[in-house]
């Protein structure tokens, strides 16, 4: 069973919606001590990466959050927020993947936020991928973006330059995407999540 | 990468993108049943926006946008409701426009499951609006939709479905709308709407050339051709239309193979 982190930022109507349409199961997390009562994790999120980690840390959950050995999936800022900084109100954040989340460069001629669906190419050996098909479209909204490295990401898109749209460190997976919007694509995502190991 | 990339130049702009452009159907909403005539075979109720939205997002529609136009008191219950059965039957992301003139009239929608709001009238009377809604909730989730006719040599913001000339050149007010916080524009050419003739393409250009964010183009979609020629001639980001898909006039999986082949990046 899945527990959603509930810290307040952003809707999660779209989420559990997602979850009810694919019958999987999943309750709140308001305490430390609800973690034990599931056996992986979603942290939701949209809006200010750092008033979302504000918002985390006012829960008390960050420390548990840190020690979870079980999976953990975070949604786009839910993503951002497993990473060290964002340059969203310079913010320092959890730090549980080593890397930065920085705003797209207006210079690259692209339109900001990124808005729509765009191709998503996993990493070969990318669990979550498993049935989807290579280079599918996942619906992105975004202005912050996390910088592609060759250690943590396991699936990049294209916008103006190569960015992360999926990252992993050992349980620890963030999606830049919402897949609870992206179609059959998504939800075959959310699937994945619900059946890793 | 093993995606394929369209290579789309527009003036100035040259820009290598996997970035799909958007096939928008819009619903005309009134006391929580569709307006506008629907003629599909599949629906049991055509009057059902819920059953509708679904129909769409099975054909590969990108994104849904719904126009409220009820008036009566119970307005934002039904409209509430209407938000929560599209966000629990459908996968794609969805607008709701139509009455909105409050962060609370935003909030409730958000929290039932909407992804973005649009808002015309309300933030050409009240500008500061959309920097509160903003603020509020993020850029991303703010449509500023503007009605615009073409007179006397320039283009005129109108208001109330058109119905009202404002003095407000639609070039200035798409500026000022950007940077107050518009997430996303999405322009209505009033001289096209309706006409079947095509998009407006030369306006759309020219605003989309100069526009730091998402452009949706509305107003003239007749047939599949017409929204070739849109991708073609301006790199706007998504079309909208009514009746061409409400009346099965355009089916979006013909649509959407005929952009493919024009080489245009589309999500099959």
């Amino acid at each position: 069973m899945i527990g959603i982190v509930y810290y307040g930022a952003g809707n999660i109507f779209s989420l559990t919606a997602a979850l009810d349409r694919l019958g999987l199961e999943y309750g709140m997390i308001h305490t430390a001590e609800d973690f034990d009562k599931f056996d992986r994790f979603i942290i939701p999120g949209v809006g200010h990466a750092g008033s979302a980690m504000k918002k985390l840390e006012q829960t008390g959950l960050v420390p548990a959050i840190l020690n979870l050995r079980k999976p953990v999936l975070g949604i786009c800022v839910g993503m951002q927020l497993l990473t060290e900084f964002s340059e969203e109100g310079n913010s320092t954040l959890t730090g549980i993947i080593p890397l930065k989340t920085r705003l797209f460069d207006e210079h690259l001629k692209i339109k900001i936020p990124h808005t729509g669906w765009n191709r998503v190419s996993a990493l070969p050996g990318n669990v979550l991928f498993d049935g989807i098909s290579p280079g599918a479209h996942f619906y992105f909204v975004h202005s912050y973006f996390i910088e592609f490295n060759s250690n943590f990401t396991i699936a990049l898109a294209e916008y103006g330059i190569k960015f992360s749209a999926v990252i992993q460190k050992n349980n620890f997976f963030g999606v830049q995407f919402h897949p609870e919007k992206s179609g059959l694509a998504g939800e075959q995502l959310l699937k994945n999540f619900s059946q890793l190991a | 990468m093993t995606a394929q990339k369209s290579h789309i130049l527009t003036g100035s702009l040259a820009l290598d993108t996997c970035l799909a452009k958007r096939i928008v159907p819009c619903l005309d909403v009134k006391d929580g049943r569709t307006v506008k005539g629907v003629n599909f075979v599949a629906l049991r109720d055509a009057g059902d926006p819920v059953e509708l939205a679904y129909q769409y997002s099975q054909q590969g529609a990108d994104e849904l946008v719904f126009l409220d136009i009820t008036a009566t008191h119970e307005r934002r219950k039904t409209l509430v409701d209407l938000v929560k059965s599209v966000a629990t039957q459908i996968n794609i992301p969805f607008t709701i426009g139509g009455g909105i003139n409050e962060i609370a009239d935003a909030d409730i929608l958000l929290n039932s499951g909407a992804d973005k709001i649009s808002i015309n009238s309300a933030a050409v009377r009240s500008p500061a609006f959309i920097d509160e809604l903003a603020r509020a909730f993020g850029k991303q989730f703010v449509v500023v939709a503007i009605d615009t006719k073409f007179i006397d040599g320039k283009n005129f913001v109108h208001l109330n479905g058109g119905r009202i000339k404002t003095d407000i050149e639609t070039e200035h007010w798409i500026r000022e709308a950007e940077n107050r916080g518009a997430g996303e524009i999405l322009l209505t050419s009033m001289d096209h709407d309706g006409t079947k003739g095509g998009f407006d393409n030369g306006l759309l250009k020219k605003v989309n050339d100069t526009l730091g964010i998402p452009l949706i183009a509305s107003g003239g979609a007749g047939n599949v051709e017409h929204f070739v020629d849109l991708f073609h001639k301006t790199n706007v980001d998504a079309a909208l239309a009514a009746s061409v898909f409400h009346y099965g006039e355009i089916l979006i999986p013909d649509l959407k193979q005929l952009l493919k082949e024009n080489n245009i990046e589309v999500r099959i």
